[in-house]
């Protein structure tokens, strides 16, 4: 992996990174890379890829609102709220 | 008057109902313990006076005939549950000041059966490490120290790290924590105490602060099976709020232990036996095959054949879904904010200064291998070996009723060891992992001590919501192993 590959997938992950940075982790993230390359010796083919060992119906419930009314409770936790929102860097010119 | 703090959780409800003592007493002498250990760096938040006031609170609803499950009994909370009031970080700058406004259903349960909260306790990053060595809040110690003088700062294991610590020093009875790949059973080993992750789908994880949805579980640490066993009973059961959460009954988890294992199936999977093991480990495991057959128990050679995958497949798995997690923590709903002239520069910046290296590292492998055009030869191909892990262990499970193996590769090792090279850290779970992959129950029981005096685990895995035969089986390993040790740091205090 190379310094322009990690630069790239830390803007896609939203991580501001330092040169410095992109050095350290091209080395480590490439290793970790290269170990999991062993993957490759097992045949897969006609295996169905396995997302959830949990084997349960998803259960239904009424579509009725259970919840609400906690503005203050929401809103409490956000760096910078006004008058019952939250205040983020102008976006639009 | 007894030593309240080296009571197990059964002999202290036994002596609350006895009145030999009240929860307010027996928590006082858990506050007093907590400061003597506050050296430990367990917590990242001790909540002492919260735990008096709960104490009182349950001696005043005991009198009225009111007991629950744990009434009265004083607990450590990993800090990766959200408690409702009560600062919670997950041990990351980036949560440095959030106080959730709810309450994590698992914790909830605990309350609502009258168990009584001492702190927060210290984890890597997000629940992201073997040693708590990534914790934004400096490293916890652990309370066991090497026989040969060296007197070398040892780690408690990981993530779950502050829990494991704080109960083996006897400062809380029980704590709980949770398991992605080993992060119960890894630090239970490492520090002498019990602890189990159950089948997944057994506790609810709403509440809990996400890292790999598919793996994480929650699950009890314990001086013994059997409080582990109350304590699971309180945590675990239905909640409408977790969708992969089982409504299924929660069995008495304390009935299991019977103290037999006459004709029980032991699989001992032959791919366990990895080279290098050390031979400290490889004799405590065949004495743990030992115990159990002269229990009358049945050793089986099985094969888990796709068990040399297991970690590089959790190291795919873990980390994608770990980067969608955390794509959360934006600094715009809760968190710390970093500044930005454009709100992209606020995502950039919050997040650069708010998480710390591993999370980061797992965050760009987990955006890297989703990413367009690596998706299916990384991602989907980790998802198919997952199916192989699972089935490898269906399989076995055709000809045994549980599985043992060493709980790690190693006893406790220094503070700042493995910190080197991530892939070396990462070997740290190579037993625990393929059991989260499959989503079994699996349990660490103390089992002995190398010759440096550390302790060593023993791993029970069990079919899916069997977790009553691990129980069953750990307990009988429990009682064989009769571990007595205590970490010098104790010894010290009591000389």
């Amino acid at each position: 992996m190379d310094k322009a590959t990690v630069k790239k997938v830390a803007t896609l992950a939203r991580l501001a990174i330092t040169e410095a940075e992109q050095e350290k982790f091209a080395t480590q993230l490439g290793g970790i890379l290269k170990w999991v390359e062993m993957m490759g010796e097992v045949n897969t083919d006609n295996v169905e890829p396995l997302a959830n060992v949990v084997n349960i119906d998803l259960k239904l419930r009424p579509d009725i609102v259970n919840d609400g009314d906690i503005r203050d409770a929401v809103l409490a936790n956000a760096p910078e709220a006004l008058e019952g929102f939250f205040v983020v860097p102008k976006v639009v010119e | 008057m007894t030593n309240l703090t080296h009571l197990n959780i059964a002999q202290a409800l036994e002596g609350l109902k006895k009145k030999e003592f009240t929860s307010v007493e027996l928590t006082q002498a858990h506050v007093k313990a907590t400061e003597e250990f506050r050296h430990l760096n367990a917590y990242v938040t001790e909540t002492s006076e919260l735990a008096l006031k709960q104490a009182a609170e349950s001696d005043a609803r005991r009198a009225k005939g009111q007991v629950g499950l744990l009434e009265g009994i004083p607990l450590a909370i990993k800090d990766l549950y959200c408690t409702k009031g009560v600062r919670t970080t997950a041990s990351s700058r980036i949560l440095d000041n959030f106080v959730p406004p709810y309450e994590s259903t698992v914790s909830g349960n605990l309350f609502r059966d009258g168990a009584v909260m001492l702190g927060k306790t210290s984890l890597d990053e997000f629940a992201m490490g073997s040693s708590n060595t990534t914790s934004a809040y400096g490293n916890v110690i652990s309370p066991w120290k090497r026989n040969n003088g060296d007197n070398a700062d040892l780690v408690p294991g990981g993530s779950s790290g502050g829990s494991s610590a704080i109960v083996a020093a006897r400062a809380a009875m029980g704590a709980t924590g949770t398991d992605t790949g080993g992060s119960i059973r890894q630090p239970a080993s490492f520090t002498g105490i019990a602890g189990i992750k159950p089948t997944y789908g057994r506790c609810s994880r709403w509440g809990i602060i996400a890292f790999a949805s598919s793996l994480d579980q929650a699950g009890p640490f314990a001086r013994t099976v059997e409080d582990c066993a109350l304590m699971l009973r309180s945590m675990a059961g239905y909640d409408p709020k977790d969708s992969t959460c089982a409504d299924r009954p929660v069995p008495d988890y304390t009935a299991a232990l019977t103290g037999n294992v006459k004709g029980l199936r032991v699989g001992i999977p032959k791919e366990y036996n990895v080279e290098g093991l050390s031979p400290e480990i490889a004799k405590l495991w065949d004495q743990g095959k030992d115990w159990l057959k002269s229990g009358g128990a049945e050793i089986v050679d099985i094969s888990l054949p796709h068990s040399k995958y297991a970690l590089p497949v959790y190291y795919i798995i873990a980390p994608a879904e770990c980067s969608s997690n955390l794509a959360r923590y934006d600094g715009i709903r809760y968190g710390v904010r970093a500044e930005g002239e454009s709100l992209n520069d606020v995502y950039m910046n919050t997040r650069a200064q708010g998480f710390g290296d591993e999370v980061k590292r797992r965050i760009m492998i987990g955006t890297y291998v989703l990413s367009a055009g690596y998706y299916d030869a990384y991602y989907t191909k980790a998802q198919k070996i997952r199916r192989l892990i699972a089935e490898d262990f269906a399989r076995a499970f055709e000809k045994c009723d549980v599985i043992l193996s060493p709980t790690a590769p190693s006893a406790a090792f220094a503070i700042g060891e493995n910190q080197d090279d991530p892939i070396k850290m990462y070997l740290n779970d190579v037993f625990t992992i393929p059991a989260s992959l499959a989503g079994l129950p699996g349990m660490s029981v103390p089992a002995g001590l190398d010759s440096q005096g550390l302790p060593l685990g023993l791993q029970i895995i069990g079919k899916a919501w069997d977790e009553e035969t691990v129980l069953r089986t750990g307990h009988f390993v429990e009682t064989a192993a009769n571990f007595t040790a205590m970490p010098q740091m104790l010894m010290k205090k009591a000389a």
